[in-house]
């Protein structure tokens, strides 16, 4: 099981193996993730790709150690440089979150304080984590603005959160994730509430960071047509499992899992609007989302699946290799 | 399309303003021009999709033409009846002819109703039917948007996002409107869901002969679901054509500006092809 990818970046920066992560249910407990593996490499942008039940804002959470009452992380290991980050003391923790490993929320009007400003917000993040004088904070905290607001930072630092435009205020949820040089970023569906144009100038603001101070980004959005000129590997979350994990062409223009083929025929064609002729019905996934409520012994795609067997019911498929990075977890392609 | 696509427009907007004047003792005196001297026309039984940045006036037309605001100046036609001129009362007729769905379906329906109670509540209000039929018929347009009857005792709440964007749809459909206004009603839905709504949507429109507004940043799905586009920036709207013809030529930099930010995910073919 991923023993391909393993070996290929030994050196992983984040390695999550065999991730298991509960919620209480009436009937004793469903699992939101279930036997979750994936590596990511410094400086590599991962892009997690999952509808609403899949888990992805889960593993966000579970990442930081962050799930809310009640959800249990029943097994698996989160290893970041080598240090597990499921067996660290909440002070370690403290010193974890913030400073070597950040998270990017999707409501940045939640995120940010309504009544302090953008420069002391940004500045309470190195206040907390590094030892810097009031005029060091200061500097840094200037140094910092500007790379996120190159031609206004200046006048951004003195605003409220109230006074910023909703990509505004995610470039300071971002100055403030990178406030203290994280070794990685974990991002979820931090483009979600803004317009195309202000997404795609977020994203290129992503992509610069991540050359300029070389941060692991994981990347979580339900989204795939974000993903494409912006994360290096793609990871296909489906009912709390790794349905399919490569290299973003292979699995975005030629995806092997039923599940992703699925999903991406759902996406309306842009210049291809004639060929598949205009408000003709688009394909769609048959059925609902998975209960997870309910143990399954097999796949759980196999009710939904196009290309079930009668092995699905039965069996659960393993992540297997395609190639020498493209893994899908379907029994189609062998056992 | 069919006898219902004839070249008198359903709706016609001309010329319409609308200025919020800001609150407060600051800023007495100054204002905020939403739109700017709009004029659009949308044809029986087809669609318009707006499309346009945050901030654009999308909104907030899509507010004025569900009689939601009164707009500063212009005139708003609907079935060659200036709608800005009607009073309260007469407004309230038009209503039922005009429906409006939200962005967001849980924000949009009361989580303390059942889904019957939310979608015969516009029969109520417009004192059309009697308790019975008014039960029939919300059973009915629940069908229509495809929920099933055990679903109305239902609350929002046991619903998933895409279900309760059906409630919003059928609360819509219950007064048998002729246009509907539909703000952003897919956005906050995942991939495969919304594919589920577009299918309703042209399903809908095709055996009822509704004409849409549809407003979305998502100019793909504009380009999937509209018969013509509209292109609004800052208060203005700089193009509408045809849809092949804006994709094809956009004419305005704010349209292109619009169709470069769209990540292209298939525009390669490679993935068409493949599948």
């Amino acid at each position: 099981m991923g023993r391909v990818l393993r070996r290929s970046l030994m050196a992983s920066l984040l390695d999550v193996r065999d991730l298991h992560v509960s919620y209480p249910s009436a009937a004793g407990g469903y699992p939101a993730l279930a036997g979750v593996n994936f590596c990511v490499g410094r400086g590599e942008t991962l892009g997690v790709l999952g509808e609403s039940g899949s888990g992805k804002s889960t593993l966000a959470a579970t990442l930081l150690r962050l799930l809310p009452a009640g959800g249990t992380i029943d097994s698996g290991q989160i290893l970041l440089d080598g240090v597990d980050v499921l067996k660290m003391s909440p002070r370690e923790l403290r010193e974890l979150r913030g400073k070597r490993l950040s998270l990017i929320s999707q409501e940045p009007s939640l995120a940010l304080h309504p009544t302090m400003r953008v420069g002391e917000q940004v500045g309470e993040v190195l206040r907390s984590h590094e030892a810097r004088g009031a005029a060091g904070r200061r500097e840094r905290v200037r140094d910092i603005l500007g790379r996120v607001f190159p031609d206004d930072a200046g006048r951004i630092t003195s605003r409220y959160a109230h006074e910023l435009s909703g990509g505004q205020r995610q470039r300071v949820l971002i100055a403030q994730a990178i406030a203290c040089e994280p070794v990685l970023l974990v991002a979820d569906e931090p483009t979600a509430s803004l317009d195309p144009s202000t997404q795609h100038e977020i994203l290129s603001l992503f992509r610069q960071l991540q050359r300029d101070l070389r941060i692991g980004v994981v990347f979580i959005t339900h989204n795939p047509a974000l993903l494409l000129n912006f994360a290096e590997r793609v990871l296909v979350l489906y009912g709390g499992k790794v349905v399919e994990c490569g290299p973003t062409k292979n699995v975005l223009l030629a995806p092997q899992h039923p599940y992703t083929r699925a999903l991406l025929r759902c996406v309306p064609a842009f210049e291809g609007a004639q060929a598949r002729g205009r408000k003709a019905a688009l394909p769609i996934i048959g059925g609902v989302a998975p209960n997870l409520a309910v143990l399954t012994k097999g796949c759980v795609f196999e009710p939904r699946c196009a290309d079930r067997m009668e092995v699905c019911l039965t069996r659960e498929p393993r992540r297997v290799a395609l190639d020498a990075r493209h893994e899908a977890a379907c029994l189609k392609f062998g056992e | 399309m069919n006898e219902r696509n004839g070249t008198e427009p359903l709706l016609r907007v001309e010329k319409l303003t609308k200025r919020y004047e800001r609150q407060g003792r600051l800023w007495r005196g100054e204002s905020v021009l939403a739109l700017d001297c709009v004029s659009l026309a949308i044809r029986a039984g087809t669609t318009l999709a707006l499309v346009g940045e945050s901030g654009s006036g999308k909104s907030t037309l899509a507010l004025c033409l569900a009689l939601l605001e009164r707009p500063t100046s212009g005139g708003i036609w609907f079935k060659e009846r200036d709608l800005t001129a009607l009073g309260d009362r007469e407004q309230r007729g038009i209503r039922g002819q005009v429906q409006m769905i939200f962005q967001d379906p849980a924000a949009a329906l009361n989580p303390r109703w059942s889904v019957a109670e939310i979608v015969r509540e516009p029969l109520v209000v417009q004192g059309q039917g009697s308790r019975r039929e008014r039960e029939d018929r919300a059973i009915a347009v629940l069908k229509q948007a495809g929920l099933a009857a055990e679903l109305a005792t239902r609350r929002p709440g046991e619903l998933s996002g895409g279900q309760r964007q059906r409630v919003a749809i059928a609360r819509a459909l219950v007064l048998a409107p002729k246009l509907l206004i539909l703000d952003e009603v897919l956005s906050a839905l995942d991939c495969s869901v919304q594919a589920q709504i577009v299918n309703l949507l042209l399903e809908l429109q095709r055996s009822l002969g509704l004409t849409y507004l549809f407003i979305t940043h998502d100019l793909a799905m504009a380009a999937h679901v509209g018969d013509e586009i509209a292109v609004l920036e800052r208060g203005r709207l700089v193009e509408q054509g045809a849809v092949e013809q804006i994709m094809q030529k956009p004419q305005h930099q704010a349209t292109r500006n619009l169709l470069g930010s769209t990540p292209r995910m298939i525009a390669s073919g490679a993935l068409k092809q493949e599948l």
